[in-house]
């Protein structure tokens, strides 16, 4: 039997491998490029840009805890005119589809950069951060609350035809609305899931540990909340979902694919070991030979219950 | 910078709470310039996602050596590995200090407690012998004191309960010789401690136009400038600040580039 065959077209797109990077976790390319080929990620997803360079929050922005990190970086970005000028022409360098992460502090925000973006050559599909703070609005975000969702995807609809990946935040009542909200909307893809809001307090000053008070949690801890969520909007929905959420093996993987994902993408991970993405790529491979199964199309949603 | 899987020759207690671990590392240390570090993934410590940045106090001959203090949950987790062990490893990482100094200027070193850890190497690859001033709250707080001198250079001590060197700051015998001329020669700083002891050096070289070279301390995510965690402010051209990261950017930056009104002490 050859070996098992890890290709797959998502939302249009040709990967080699279904092992993606996870927005904010990979820079914007050069940063882990001299320890990791990026034409051998499944794709690049870049961390999250808006129309306008932005400073994100102050220090300290980020605290480990117990299996995961708590972030709070506000998403620093160099803005879309600083990714196309500084980022865009090395990534285009490699063999790997490049998908940007964006976020708006309005709809007319989150419009105007996928019409920047989508003037480029060289960007495969944009991912929606749809779970940042939304200062037009109040404190709603744009990932809780439907309405402004469902706005936000038909206004970078109706200016790019790349694909569209809004990224669901976890911390919504039902999953499975946001994602046939989504796909009726136009998305072409889901990411599943954000990070999940969380604080943690230094007992001896009292004081948070973040100096945004609060931010979202990654990594291991998460990986089961992310895997219930993949589950319930795979039932939902038709369009492909990337799951991630604590992936740091081939197993882990394994997880989303049975509960339906379609493709993966590696985060905290990627901080411990850079290589992780490339690893979890040759564990599926292995997996799927110990099941016998030639594509690892044949391992989503294959949950038996 | 790569990654490479480091094997521990020896890991023993220095005095004063401090441990001295060795290592193989024959790709990193070569690479290795003074005020660089490396990032290491601390063996057996649960539920960890983050690697540790440890400053480097020799390298040479293909191998690491590294002063650390167990402190907090990973500098107590790597305390208890033996050797032979292999240890995983991200370096060299950052700029380090600049070596070549211009002609006329004494190189001034400027510690606060394992501070003078980290400057040990820079003192090891500078050209010429030049002043060490080191501060702590106490004799056991205080390093490598005889390692500078037998290089050649001048050591001043201070403590803040008097138990070694002079009573009180670092910042008290470094104004005396100041005071005094500086020996009639112009000073060149390099400075690690806590961001309070790089400020009030910074202040004083720029009150006089001369350079401080300041290794930065902050918390540290990916050391790799991906997760934007270590941020620093800079001066930008226009007056205002912008970001910069202390792992790939720094860790060592000159007072002048430093945005100082805006600078946060980390607990």
């Amino acid at each position: 039997m050859s070996a098992p065959d890890l290709s797959i077209t998502l939302a249009g797109i040709r990967m080699k491998n279904p092992v993606m990077v996870a927005s904010g976790t990979f820079g914007y390319g050069p940063e882990y490029a001299d320890l990791v080929d990026l034409s051998q990620l499944g794709a690049m997803v870049v961390k999250g840009i808006s129309s306008e360079p932005w400073r994100g929050n102050q220090t300290p922005r980020t605290v480990e805890v117990a299996s995961g990190l708590i972030n709070a970086i506000g998403l620093q970005n160099p803005g879309a005119e600083g990714f196309l000028k500084t980022y865009l022409p090395f990534l285009r360098r490699f063999d790997v589809p490049v998908i940007v992460n964006i976020w708006g502090r309005t709809v007319e925000e989150y419009a105007a950069v996928a019409a920047r973006l989508s003037a480029a050559e060289g960007i495969a599909a944009l991912e929606l951060n749809v779970s940042c703070p939304n200062i037009k609005e109040g404190s709603k975000s744009f990932g809780s609350n439907a309405d402004m969702f469902q706005r936000v995807i038909a206004a970078t609809r109706a200016v790019t035809k790349l694909p569209l990946i809004p990224k669901l935040a976890p911390d919504v009542f039902r999953i499975a609305e946001f994602a046939r909200l989504a796909e009726a909307t136009g998305a072409d893809a889901l990411a599943i899931t954000n990070s999940v809001p969380a604080m943690a307090i230094d007992i001896e000053t009292r004081r948070p540990k973040l100096a945004n008070v609060t931010g979202g949690l990654s990594g291991p801890a998460i990986r089961p909340i992310a895997v219930r969520l993949v589950w319930e909007a795979a039932k939902a929905v038709k369009i492909p979902i990337i799951g991630m959420g604590g992936i740091y093996t081939a197993g882990d993987a394994a997880e989303f694919f049975i509960a339906g994902a379609s493709a993966v993408a590696v985060g905290t991970a990627n901080f411990m070991e850079p290589a992780t993405p490339l690893n979890v790529a040759a564990g599926l491979r292995d997996y799927l030979a110990r099941h016998q199964l030639g594509s690892i199309r044949e391992l989503v949603g294959t949950l038996a219950c | 910078m790569q990654l490479e899987t480091a094997i521990i020759l020896d890991h023993r207690d220095y005095g004063a709470g401090y441990r001295l671990l060795r290592l193989a590392a024959p790709q990193i240390a070569p690479q290795v310039r003074p005020g660089q570090f490396v990032h290491l993934r601390i063996p057996r410590l649960e539920a960890s996602v983050l690697r540790r940045p440890f400053s480097i106090f020799k390298a040479e001959n293909g191998e690491l050596a590294l002063l650390y203090k167990a402190i907090g949950r990973g500098t107590t987790a790597l305390s208890a590995a033996t050797v032979g062990e292999p240890l995983s490893l991200l370096g060299p990482l950052g700029n380090g200090f600049p070596l070549d100094l211009p002609a006329g200027r004494v190189p001034v070193l400027v510690a606060g407690g394992y501070g003078m850890a980290a400057l040990y190497l820079l003192a090891r690859r500078l050209a010429a012998p030049g002043l060490v001033f080191v501060g702590g709250r106490s004799a056991q707080d205080i390093l490598c004191v005889e390692e500078f001198e037998a290089l050649g250079w001048k050591v001043y001590v201070a403590t803040e309960d008097g138990s070694r060197g002079v009573r009180g700051l670092v910042t008290g015998p470094l104004d005396a010789w100041l005071a005094e001329g500086c020996a009639g020669r112009t000073p060149e700083f390099f400075v690690c401690g806590p961001n309070g002891l790089l400020e009030v050096i910074g202040q004083r070289a720029m009150a006089r136009d001369w350079r401080a070279w300041l290794s930065v301390d902050r918390h540290m995510g990916c050391g790799v400038g991906a997760c934007l965690t270590c941020v620093v402010k800079l001066q930008d051209t226009d007056g205002t600040w912008l970001w910069a990261r202390a792992c790939k950017d720094g860790p060592v930056f000159e007072s002048r580039q430093i945005h100082w009104d805006r600078i946060e002490e980390e607990a």
